[in-house]
């Protein structure tokens, strides 16, 4: 328990929304199954402007299958099925007539292992702005940046932008990841285990930035360790087994668990 | 330093993403290109099959399947056609069979990443690049006019210059009183033996006499033949034995190897035991499609013995094998060849367009048999990547 | 112990069979062909003498005239042996070849890899390995009898239908029944599967994370294709062109048989071209044993394994260099 009383642990409570806000993301009965295989059982979530919203579980419980829906990733697997709907501002982004492209362009994502491009630098950020015609070299420039700027990175590479991504250290790559997230302006980043391929040293780097976005975006991150849960988030949901046992605070969910699983799991972590 | 202010940037890029000229038509057509290109790929295939399969079809008979060709192939079947391409590919795969597999298993169970195997899989993957007419020009260079001609001069003492023949020309002269004793001698008890007519007997002994002091010329082993074009095509294909049986090999899990020296085997025992029956039907996978890879080549053998026209099978006098007295194939004469018919009934004949239908069958026949071969291969993949799943 | 030791010994010489082989291979064809320098000179294989005589029947004299050309006519009073066209030849084949294959075989090979699935590319897959199988006599006979005649036959229905427009000049452009561009088309069939093939196999070893991290950043399925996975897998896709390229050059018998063996320089790929295999696929089996004919065919061979070879070798180099930075 000593973790919890690291003086770093106290995610911005200062910045809650009302509660009586509508969610910018809402899960409602949502059924996921891989081929026959039911992967989520009745996931019902509400996710608010400005949280950091992390994910624990057990490995295989759901959680990541959860947030690749939020971007609708998962379904790139052919045999996957999904039921009920997930509200992005009101909108079932589950809807048939979705417009994916949009829709991934709101809601970023970073990924468990860093995944630059085999491009520059320059061009892994510059990337997702050509793809959606964004063409003048002068934007292109200054967003490119800008995005690196805010993922801690522009000091460190700012003079070899037109070098591989691929010769960059795994913790660059990830925050070359978050900056190619970035670029495009989303309202969500989805994260899904950023730190488990790194050091600890990278992962701290990392967490440093969490804290440092959740000013401007929604984060909701996926993550098995414990003490990173506790040091950048504000609400916590745990899944277990494709269900949700418990969600809400962060700390009322470490320190004062309900359900008897969560205790065990966030205890049996700790100890 | 001071940031600069990316503002006014940022909210032209973000109207940019909302309003987005995304899913531009140009990918739709590229995207409809790529299928096109593909469904007509595959509707070639369609089309070379059908049109061979039913153009040739109804010329294939019974009859054409078991009977010689006549009139210089202008007529009658390609039995011959058939034994010959049998053959040849019989002896191929009983030659690449141990040199591949014994290979494969060297270079996966023996020599873990060593430096000679990494020389040895340059090889193969350069044996397996070489145009198949260099083979052909190899099995002439090599095996028909070195190996030969060197095993015709050991064996047969027969020349392989106009400088020896000169030499043995002299050689036979001078003992030529001998020589013709000696075959006199020689040949009269052969007459006697087969009981010849006493005239018969007096020329066959006159005409051996007379041989004995001519030095013969005529190659035995120096010519194309069968052996020879079995043996160019054994290295064409070696190189798909050795991928096929390396992939089986290194399908076996690593914790059977380990039992089976648990239980104190030998290297040898545990590759007999365990690995190669494991591997089995990865090697027989590659040894169909090596046999098919050999039916369906021709310019390997173009030179080293395939015959244009040569009704009579390619077998040796009777053999006796004690109970009965059969001919076995020769695998040292010129044969003929499924491959080589077509391309000889196609474009050497004085009248192609007679034969039109006779090279659509045989077309056929060679078809099925190489579709055939790939099928089995291909189910045979399928059932036993399905069961190591 | 010493049986473990002599099975060993004998499977390392199995295994070394290749290493001979590809040895020997060059060796005896090497051997072979040298000899044709000792028979002619160095320069007869570029340039061929040619030396006419003719006859004035006013003057009643013969008069010798001493020409050079790119000539190959091995078999005449005075042999001319010019590679020139036999190597142009090939060029223009294995360049027609791999341009078509290249389109055709990446498309083949992008649709296989990201656009038909899992289950329609198990079907695929297998039919692409069935048409490499068939035998080239048989796509040599296919395009002699079944595609030459009729483009003839439409070639000169358009040529008269647009007679009133172009005149004679389609009847002038498509010359031969028997042409490179047919022999091209041959090549190609055999060489767009394995061009399709291998480009699947080297887009199949790009990394899922690379897609989902397009996707994720709002990219379409074509837009992944072609910014990330086709540039990802592109050493694969190029070592794949340049085998393909190195096939259509050691391609034989359906040049043989449909592009007509005419050893002569033309740019129009609808004239009769010879290449350095159909040659000597034609003349080997003629050629005399110890001949200059010979010994030239056995340098032509050279030169084509010797091509091959270092096309073979810059695949390989492309492709090690591509899975050292994978691997980084």
């Amino acid at each position: 328990m000593t973790a919890l009383a690291a003086p770093h642990a106290t995610p911005g409570t200062q910045e809650q929304k009302h509660v009586s806000e509508p969610p910018l993301l809402r899960v409602d009965k949502l059924d996921f199954y891989y081929g026959e295989k039911q992967a989520l059982f009745g996931i019902e979530l509400d996710i608010h402007q400005g949280e950091v919203h992390a994910m624990i579980g057990p490995s295989g419980c759901g959680k990541s299958t959860l947030i690749k829906c939020f971007n609708r990733i998962a379904e790139l697997n052919p045999i996957v099925r999904t039921q009920g709907r997930i509200l992005f501002r009101g909108r079932d982004i589950l809807a048939p007539g979705e417009d994916l492209i949009t829709l991934r362009t709101q809601i970023g994502m970073v990924f468990q292992r860093p995944n630059p491009f085999p491009k520059s630098i320059y061009e892994n950020i510059a990337y997702g702005l050509r793809l959606h015609g964004v063409k003048d070299k002068a934007t292109i420039d200054d967003v490119v940046e800008w995005s690196l700027r805010r993922s801690a990175l522009w000091g460190e590479v700012h003079n070899r932008l037109k070098s591989s991504a691929l010769a960059l250290s795994g913790g660059q790559q990830q925050r070359l990841c978050i900056a190619r997230a970035l670029a495009v302006q989303p309202d969500v980043l989805l994260m899904d285990e950023p730190c488990s391929a790194l050091d600890p040293i990278a992962t701290a780097r990392i967490e440093e930035l969490i804290i440092e976005l959740k000013y401007s975006y929604t984060i909701v991150i996926v993550t098995h360790n414990m003490q990173q849960a506790v040091r950048v988030s504000s609400k916590t949901t745990f899944l277990y087994l494709g269900e949700i046992i418990e969600t809400g605070d962060t700390k009322q969910v470490f320190n004062a668990p309900v359900h008897k699983r969560t205790k065990d799991y966030v205890a049996g972590e700790f100890s | 330093m001071k940031e600069k202010n990316f503002d006014a940037t940022l909210g032209r890029v973000k109207t940019a993403m909302e309003s987005g000229s995304r899913a531009p038509m140009w990918a739709l057509v590229f995207e409809t290109v790529v299928k096109i290109l593909t469904g007509f790929v595959v509707a070639a295939l369609a089309f070379i099959l059908f049109t061979i399969i039913t153009k040739g079809g109804p010329h294939v008979s019974w009859e054409f399947l078991s009977q010689p060709p006549r009139d210089t192939g202008m007529a009658g079947g390609v039995w011959p056609a058939i034994f010959g391409t049998f053959f040849v590919v019989l002896f191929m795969i009983m030659m690449a069979i141990p040199l591949g597999v014994f290979g494969a298993v060297y270079l996966v169970e023996y020599s873990r990443g060593g430096f000679a195997a990494r020389v040895i899989r340059a090889a193969v993957s350069n044996l397996a690049g070489v145009p198949s007419i260099v083979f052909g020009l190899f099995g002439l260079g090599f095996f028909v006019l070195f190996v030969g001609r060197n095993l015709d001069y050991m064996v047969y003492d027969i020349p392989r210059s106009e400088s020896e023949l000169v030499e043995k020309r002299a050689r036979l002269e001078a003992n030529r009183t001998e020589l013709e004793a000696e075959a006199r001698t020689g040949a009269e008890a052969e007459a006697a033996r087969r009981q010849l007519a006493p005239e018969e007997a007096q020329a066959f002994v006159a005409q051996r006499v007379v041989e004995a002091t001519i030095p013969s010329t005529r190659p035995v082993f120096g010519q194309g033949a069968m052996f020879w074009a079995a043996a160019t095509l054994a290295l064409l294909v070696l190189p798909v034995i050795i991928v096929s049986t390396e992939e089986a090999l290194r399908a076996v899990p690593l914790s059977l190897r380990e039992a089976s020296y648990a239980l104190g085997s030998t290297k040898w025992q545990m590759v007999r035991n365990i690995v190669l029956p494991m591997a089995r039907s990865g090697i027989l996978t590659g040894a169909i499609l090596a046999v098919s890879r050999g039916a369906g080549e021709l310019a390997p053998v173009l030179f080293v013995g395939v015959a244009a026209f040569k009704p009579d099978l390619p077998l040796t006098d009777p053999v006796d094998f004690g109970l009965f007295e059969v001919p076995v194939v020769n695998p040292f004469t010129s044969f003929m060849h499924l491959n080589y018919h077509i391309y000889t009934l196609a474009t050497q004949s004085p009248d192609p367009d007679a034969t039109r239908g006779l090279q659509f069958a045989t077309t056929a026949v060679l078809v099925l048999l190489t579709v055939a071969l790939n099928l089995a291969a291909i189910r045979l993949r399928n059932l036993y990547s399905a069961r190591n799943r | 112990m010493y049986r473990e030791k002599a099975i060993e010994a004998l499977l390392s010489v199995c295994a070394t069979v290749s290493l001979v082989a590809i040895f020997l291979i060059f060796l005896f064809l090497f051997k072979e062909g040298i000899i044709a320098f000792k028979l002619a000179g160095v320069g007869d294989f570029i340039v061929a003498k040619i030396s006419e005589v003719t006859f004035d029947p006013v003057t009643e004299e013969f008069t010798k005239t001493e020409t050079t050309g790119y000539v190959w006519q091995p078999v005449s009073d005075q042999p001319k042996l010019s590679f020139v066209p036999l190597v142009w030849g090939s060029l223009l084949i294995a360049a027609l070849a791999a341009t078509v294959s290249t389109i055709v075989g990446i498309a083949c090979g992008l649709y296989l890899s990201e656009m038909a699935g899992r289950k329609l590319r198990g079907r695929l897959k297998p039919l692409m390995e069935l048409l490499v199988s068939i035998p080239t006599v048989v796509i040599g006979f296919f395009m002699l009898a079944i595609i030459a005649y009729p483009l003839r036959a439409f070639a000169d229905w358009a040529g008269a239908a647009l007679a009133p427009i172009l005149g004679d000049w389609v009847s002038s452009i498509y010359t031969d029944t028997f042409n490179a561009f047919i022999g091209a088309l041959g090549v190609s069939i055999v060489i767009i599967p394995v061009i399709a093939s291998l480009v699947d196999d080297s887009l199949q070893s790009v990394p899922q994370d690379l897609r989902d991290g397009s996707f994720a950043l709002g990219a379409t399925r074509w837009q992944t294709s072609w910014r990330v996975v086709l540039p990802a897998g592109f050493s694969g896709v190029a070592a794949a062109v340049i085998l393909g390229f190195g096939r259509a050059l050691g391609e034989t018998m359906i040049v043989v048989m449909c592009a007509g063996n005419a050893a002569q320089l033309s740019a129009n790929p609808f004239d009769s071209v010879t290449t350095m295999t159909a040659r000597i696929a034609t003349e080997m089996g003629t050629a005399g044993v110890g001949s200059l004919h010979q010994h030239t065919l056995f340098l032509v061979g050279s030169t084509l394994v010797t091509v091959t070879f270092f096309l073979n070798l810059l695949a390989e180099v492309i492709v090690q260099k591509y899975r050292s930075r994978i691997v980084s």
